[in-house]
């Protein structure tokens, strides 16, 4: 066997953790505040309003925020699904694989960056 | 003996001299309270039926010979008590994901391959001439490898582990974490030479960290960690030499 350091793995392996840790710990918070902590009234409605959220958006260190939470997990998924779908039996895909999985993180950045920086 | 009890030990048989495909054959196993199924697999080869093979040694977990699935769980037979199964019957079979060589006897040659590409021994750039003494090392340096270092090369691991089950080019839990425990002896110099076969698809990465290698380990070596720790410091070696191009990579 002629093993070959593989020197793309550990990119996506980085982005695949760190997605991992942002959506363990910061998502979940998004869910509490905005799905549950409002609706129970244990929160404010107004602070969370649609116009005070919009607001806020014009600070780029929270559009920098939103982009840190939205982009890594979407790579930490792409990793997911790709060894998920070649160990359910699409291993002859496996060549194919990451270019579909880490392709449509990608495009999906471009969306994030594109929403958050161009549109709002 | 008012302690003994009867079992039902079901074995799987392949004898490729004779048949195509393996078979089973039962056997009843009059067992004392402190018998362990290696015990029932040896009083079956000296008192009923002398044709079945197997492999074991030591007799007490230190060896690594006599890895088998019993009741289709990967296991040193040497410490699955009788008892514990009784009174069901006990299912004894070769390590899956290893070809048969013959009865309980599987082909270690794929793993024995790859414990040597890994180089596990301590690799210096050069050797010190044997006058000037031992390499020393404080007890924080042995703490940094020692959980690794005790692997015996049972292979319960690959049996346990469904990446390698699929992927049979994985170099695997055992043999990368051996590999990690001469990279963090602070007297080895060799992780550039153990890198390409770690760090390679075939390595570290096609690990998707299911952790059952570490749930198997009867030595409580905890592949599954060792594979973890190298990714981190793989994936932030790399990050640093994309960012400091001109740093050390050693």
């Amino acid at each position: 066997m002629n093993y070959k350091e593989h020197k793309s793995e550990p990119f996506w392996w980085g982005m695949f953790s760190q997605g991992g840790v942002i959506a363990a710990l910061l998502i979940p918070i998004h869910i509490f505040l905005g799905g549950i902590a409002v609706h129970l009234g244990l929160i404010d409605a107004e602070l969370m309003s649609h116009e005070r959220l919009t607001d806020l958006l014009q600070n780029p260190l929270v559009k920098l925020y939103l982009c840190v939470l939205l982009i890594f997990p979407l790579y930490h998924a792409a990793h997911r699904i790709r060894f998920t779908l070649a160990e359910i039996g699409l291993h002859s895909l496996a060549k194919v694989l990451p270019f579909l999985c880490y392709g449509g993180a990608l495009l999906g950045t471009a969306a994030v960056l594109y929403i958050l920086w161009i549109l709002l | 003996m008012s302690d003994l009890r009867t079992i039902k030990i079901t074995v799987l048989r392949y004898r490729p001299e004779e048949e195509d495909a393996p078979t089973e054959q039962t056997y009843d196993v009059e067992f004392r309270d402190d018998w362990v199924v290696l015990d029932a697999l040896n009083h079956i080869k000296d008192h009923i039926d002398g044709t079945l093979s197997f492999r074991w040694s030591c007799r007490m977990g230190v060896c690594g010979s006599c890895g088998m699935m019993v009741n289709g769980e990967p296991k040193l037979t040497c410490a699955a008590m009788l008892r514990d199964y009784y009174p069901n019957e006990v299912r004894v079979e070769p390590l899956v994901n290893f070809p048969i060589v013959r009865d309980l006897v599987i082909d270690m040659t794929d793993f024995m391959d790859k414990l040597k590409a890994v180089k596990p021994w301590i690799i210096r750039e050069e050797e010190k001439p044997v006058s000037e003494g031992e390499y020393l090392q404080t007890p924080d340096q042995l703490k940094d490898y020692k959980q690794f270092s005790q692997c015996i090369n049972c292979m319960l691991c690959y049996a346990a582990c469904p990446v390698y089950g699929l992927e049979h080019d994985f170099v695997g839990p055992a043999a990368i974490a051996l590999g990690h425990r001469y990279n963090l002896d602070s007297r080895d110099e060799g992780n550039q030479q153990r890198q390409h076969v770690i760090a390679s698809k075939e390595g570290i990465w096609e690990c998707t960290y299911v952790g059952e290698c570490s749930v198997v380990c009867p030595k409580h070596v905890d592949p599954a960690e060792a594979i973890q720790q190298t990714k981190v410091a793989t994936t932030t070696n790399r990050f640093k030499s994309l960012v400091m191009p001109w740093g050390n990579k050693k």
